[in-house]
Parts: structure tokens; sequence; C-alpha cells
């Protein structure tokens, strides 16, 4: 359940990490902070070099943060060995011990906890099962494709029965078909073994429909933590609301903010309801994002107007690129139906109506 | 008109003839300078020793039989050459030891060198490589140097007051030890480097993120992917080990012979050729069965653990 509040599984407070000394001093994370909470499938989504995996990798316990506190139920881990640490991770190489078998890799952990044999076996025994590889436990690791390979490194990081799992782009070395698969069983898995899922990835579709929770990460900071639906409808800031999905920014002027709610004078004169960021300080201007899917291109006048650009034809939906009179594009996503289809010739005038609540003003 | 399958075979028999050919110079090198000295050792074996050195042309067995056994010189009774399984076990012995020692050292140099970055590990291979410029004579000679009664570490010692005679540390096994690790650590730390430098330290971190202490890693990790290198490592130490010769003449005195120096007295004062040649064909055999053993248990897959 996404939005109950639980317990908090990790709770990373004030994370900073530098590498480098003097002034080649890179900070891959800058003062993060973000709570976790059990039970969820959690997802640090942004492009590469944003820091994500950097703090995978504090989390794990590969590096050390260089300030802050890395909480896990409660307790500093910071400063602990990874081994000394209740949370597994699943590398985006796999990883997998080439000179064992993959039961031989599935059972590593348990061996290294001390637990007995007949445990072990039982435990290797379900895994194998979860992760519906019994017939080849007795392969070589390099003697199974990948997405097997895949299955094998979940299950190894699942067996020893971590806290927290976590996962660093497992995915992106799938095809994918694969990686479709892989999706709904990571899911399944989660929901399965009830443990709380870390999972970094730079694929915005693929953080959109598996998490519980995103946080949005760039350069090194975590611009906005919410559910899909709050990340993709109520982007907080440009970089939020421009990586993930498309969207049309316009420049607007604030009339008046009522609680979460705003009214705004677009440029072309036309007033608009919008939603508005949390953390938002009004001084007048302000930036609007509206996805292209909220808004509606019409013969006639809207709330703006333009000229049609483009049309690009998908089957499911037609994209209308439109530019508008004062300059900037705007896309229109209109979903195409038997009959009533709209068709727009390029160079003609449309207007376009902004649906209610389509609007939103970011805090940036 | 020849048909494709012709044409093909044809260029498949030029393929090996042309293998043979650029192998040749290999083949023949191989041929003259080792197999064939090789058999002549062999014949001379079984001949009689001549009176001067050298050997007479007459069929013999004395000289496989004096590799075992001794002649009493004045009954003619035959009893064990104990002395010839004295100096054995030693080869064998500091040979081992030399190998294991070789390993100790050379496993952490191996990996500390293989953990830098790209750039400062040529260094560090340059520098491991530099004894190698030296003759091995030389570097003999400086290890003597520095263990001998009067040398640094003696007089270190008692200047420092923590003894007073100097520890008898030359002429001793430990001595060749000494030499021999000092002399034979770089053909360890190479073929350890070049297989620690393929190792994907990913799987390091795999360990220890599934609870391997540092120790464990080592054990079941890092030591059963870096195999090769170690046995590689073993054989090119093992191998001119046992067969030393320089490092125990200077460094062990008359006294503490190895195999080397057994054969080498039964071609120069001994002048006893044919037991010097079955010697020689002994220690070969014995060196070929003891890395069938070790390669067979150290290269079998992963063990069972339980």
């Amino acid at each position: 359940m996404p939005d109950t509040p639980g317990k908090n599984a990790i709770e990373v407070r004030g994370v900073r990490k530098v590498f480098g000394t003097g002034e080649a001093q890179v900070a891959a994370l800058d003062t993060v902070s973000v709570s976790i909470r059990e039970n969820e499938f959690f997802t640090l989504l942004g492009p590469s070099g944003c820091g994500k995996t950097t703090l995978l990798r504090l989390i794990a316990g590969f590096d050390f943060p260089s300030e802050g506190e890395i909480m896990l139920y409660g307790q500093d881990i910071a400063p602990l060995p990874p081994f000394k640490r209740p949370v597994n991770t699943v590398f985006q190489s796999y990883a997998l011990f080439p000179h064992m078998t993959v039961a031989q890799n599935i059972a590593f952990g348990l061996e290294m906890l001390g637990k007995p044999r007949a445990e072990i076996d039982a435990r290797v025994a379900e895994m194998l099962k979860l992760v519906r590889m019994e017939k080849l436990a007795k392969r070589r690791t390099s003697q199974i494709s990948g997405g097997q390979q895949q299955r094998v490194a979940l299950a190894r990081a699942l067996a020893p029965q971590p806290k927290v799992l976590l996962l660093d782009e497992p995915l992106s070395a799938l095809d994918y078909k694969l990686r479709k698969e892989m999706q709904i069983e990571l899911k399944r898995l989660q929901h399965e073994t009830g443990i709380t899922f870390i999972f970094v990835t730079h694929d915005q579709e693929e953080a959109l429909t598996m998490s519980d929770r995103i946080a949005v990460m760039s350069s090194g900071k975590i611009l906005q933590v919410g559910t899909a639906r709050d990340i993709y409808d109520r982007p907080a800031v440009r970089f939020v609301a421009d990586f993930i999905g498309e969207t049309n920014f316009l420049d607007a002027r604030i009339d008046s903010v009522d609680g979460g709610k705003a009214k705004v004078t677009l440029k072309s004169g036309a007033t608009i309801a919008a939603t508005v960021a949390d953390g938002f300080k009004p001084d007048g201007e302000a930036t609007v994002v509206i996805r292209p899917e909220h808004a509606k291109a019409v013969k006639g006048t809207g709330d703006i107007s333009g000229v049609v650009e483009n049309v690009v034809y998908f089957g499911t939906d037609t994209h209308v690129h439109v530019k508008l009179d004062d300059g900037e594009s705007f896309t229109v996503r209109q979903q195409n139906t038997r009959g009533a289809m709209m068709e727009f010739e390029r160079g003609e005038r449309v207007g376009i109506v902004i649906g209610d609540d389509a609007a939103q003003i970011l805090k940036d | 008109m020849a048909t494709a399958a012709e044409i093909e075979k044809q260029a498949e028999a030029r393929e090996v003839r042309n293998r043979w050919l650029l192998s040749a110079p290999a083949l023949i090198i191989i041929l003259l300078a080792a197999s064939g000295p090789l058999l002549i050792v062999l014949l001379y074996s079984f001949l009689t020793p001549g009176p001067y050195g050298d050997v007479e042309w007459k069929f013999s067995t004395e000289g496989w039989v004096s590799v075992f056994l001794e002649r009493d010189i004045f009954d003619d009774t035959l009893s064990f050459a104990s002395a010839h399984l004295t100096i054995f076990w030693r080869s064998l012995r500091l040979a081992i030891m030399a190998t294991v020692a070789t390993l100790i050292f050379g496993f952490p140099t191996a990996y500390f060198i293989a953990t830098r970055s790209e750039r400062t590990r040529d260094i560090w291979l340059f520098l491991i490589t530099i004894p190698f410029w030296t003759n091995l004579l030389i570097r003999t000679f400086a290890v003597l140097q520095v263990i001998r009664n009067e040398g640094i570490i003696n007089t270190g010692l008692i200047k420092l007051g923590i003894i007073d005679q100097p520890i008898q540390m030359l002429y001793t096994d430990f001595a060749i030890m000494v030499g021999m690790v000092y002399v034979y650590l770089p053909l360890m730390v190479l073929p350890l480097y070049a297989s620690m430098e393929k190792l994907d330290f990913r799987l390091v971190e795999a360990g220890y993120d599934l609870y391997a202490s540092r120790w464990q890693v080592l054990k079941r990790i890092i030591f059963p992917l870096v195999r090769p290198g170690v046995v590689a490592g073993s054989i090119l130490v093992f191998i001119p080990a046992i067969g030393a010769y320089v490092t125990p003449s200077v460094l062990g005195g008359g006294k503490n012979m190895m195999f080397a120096n057994l054969i080498e007295l039964q071609f120069g004062q001994g002048r006893n050729w044919p037991l010097g040649a079955a010697l020689s064909i002994t220690v070969m055999a014995i060196v070929m069965v003891a890395l069938l053993v070790y390669v067979r248990n150290t290269s079998s897959s992963e063990v069972r653990h339980g």
C-alpha cells in the first residue's frame, strides 16, 4: 500500500559522497535524505551519472559516505562493512561466481551465515522453485542464458532473506521481451517475499510501471519523491517533468494562489486553473507544465492557439505538433477513435483546450 | 576443372603444410637441443664410467644401481644409498618450501599490483622484473652479503645489542631457501598477476555482499578463480628450485648439497658419468610425477564445501 506510511526500512540522512581529493573532487551525492518504507518497491530513477548507483553502493556498503547517516530499521549501518549488513544486492552484471554451479551460487550467502546444511539445502530448493530454475541447479553459471543468470542472481540475493534487496539496473542487459517478463517477475517476487526492494534504473517506463514510490535524481540530488502518479502528474521541478514522459512547458503569470490550487494567465491571455507543486513560493512568474494527453486540439478557438506544424499518426493515438503564436512549441496527443476522428492539416490554425487540472505549476 | 570440394581440400592441405612449416624451426630446436641431449644422457646412464671421466662403450646397469644403492669398496656388498636420499630429500623439501614461500610472498604482491590503477601497474611490474637484469650469480652473492656472519643483518643486530654472537645463517638450508625465494619470486608474481588482472572484482564485492568475510572471500572466491596462476607460478618456481645449482653451491657451501650439485659432482670430480646421467633422469622423472600429481589435484573443479 504505497500511500499508507509504514515503518521505515531505510533512512538516508544528509548523506554526501565525495570522490577524489583537492581539485579533482567530485560530489557524487550532494546531501541526500530519503526514507524508504518497509515492504516497498522503491525506485531510484535518473540519467547515468546522477548518483543513483552511488547511493545504492552506500546502502550496500561497498562505499562509505563522506558525511551523513544510513539507518536500517533505526540502526546506523554506514560504518559497517558489506558482510555485516542484512542487505543483499543484485548486480547489473549479475556477478555470479563462475566456478560454482547455480545451486552453489544460491547457497553461498547461507553458507557464509553459517546455516546448517539441511537448512541451506531446503532454502536453495525453495529459491530455485521461486525463480523457476529447479532443472538447472547443477549447471555452471556460464552454461545458462542471460535471463536465467538474472534469475539466479535474484535467487542468490534473496536466499539469505535480507531486510532490503538492492537491485542495480538488473534488467538493462536483457532484450526487450525478456525485460518485460522480468519486470512482472520482479513485482511477483517482491510481493511473495515481502522484502523491501530498492531498484535503480534510468528507464522511466520501468520505474513508472514497477514502483510503489520513485525518487527522481539528478546531479547527485534527489529532486522529487512520490508515487508514479505524483511524479508524472505533479512534477515539482522542470527536470522531473522533462525526464519523465513528454511535456509542454508554458510561461505564465500567477493571478492567485489558494492552497494547492492557483489561477494563472498564459501569454495568450487565457486564464486557466493549475495545481501547485509542494514548496512553491509565488513570485508572480511561473512555468506551467501540461502533458500532451491532457490537452485537446480543436478547430476554432481554445485557451491557446497556433499553427499545426506536423501530425504524426501512432495507431492508438495521434500527435499534433503545434507552433504557438508566441513561438513556443506545443504537442497534443489525441486518442484515435473510429468515426469521430479529427483530421488536421499541416499549416492549419488550431485552438488548444487545456483540461481542468491538467496544468501543474513548477517550483522552479 | 576442380570442384569446390577439391579446392577446399587443397586449401586445407596447404593450411596443414603451412602450419608444419611455420612450427618447423621450433620443432627442430626442441628435437636437437632438448630431446637429443636427453637421449644421450639416457644412453650414458647405461654405460660404464671411464677412468678419467667420459664413458666406455660397454653396457652396464651400475649407474642406475648406484642411484639407490651403495657398493662397499671392501666387500662389494650393497647397502642403501642414504647420502643420495638425504640430498634428494633436502632438494625436494627446499623446493617445496621455496614454492610455498614465494606463493605466500607473491600472492599479496600480485594482488596489490592487480588492484592498482592501469598506469601504476606497469611501474610495479617493471620493478618486479628488475632483478632479472642481473646475473643469477651476482644476485646470489648479494644474498650472501646480507646473511653472512659479517653481513648487514648480523652486524646490525649486534650493534643494536640484540645478540652478541652472529647468527649462523650462511651455509645452512635456510640460506639456500632465502636465496631461492629471492631469485624465483618474480616467476611466481608474474603468472599470479596475469590471472589476478583478469579477475572480476565485482565478484569480490558480491562475496562481501553475501556475508563472506575478507578471509572467506579470499578462500572461496579469489583463490579458486586465480588457481591457474597459482598452478603456473608454482610450476615455474618448483622446477628450477628442485634443480637449483648456483644458489646451493654459493649459499649452502660444500656440505648442504642439492640434487644438481650431486649430479655436477658425478660429472666432475666423481668421474662417474653414468651415475650422473642416471641421477639426472631420476630427478626428471620425480619432477614429472610431482607435477602430474599437483596439477591433477589443483585443477579439479570446485570442491564440495560442507
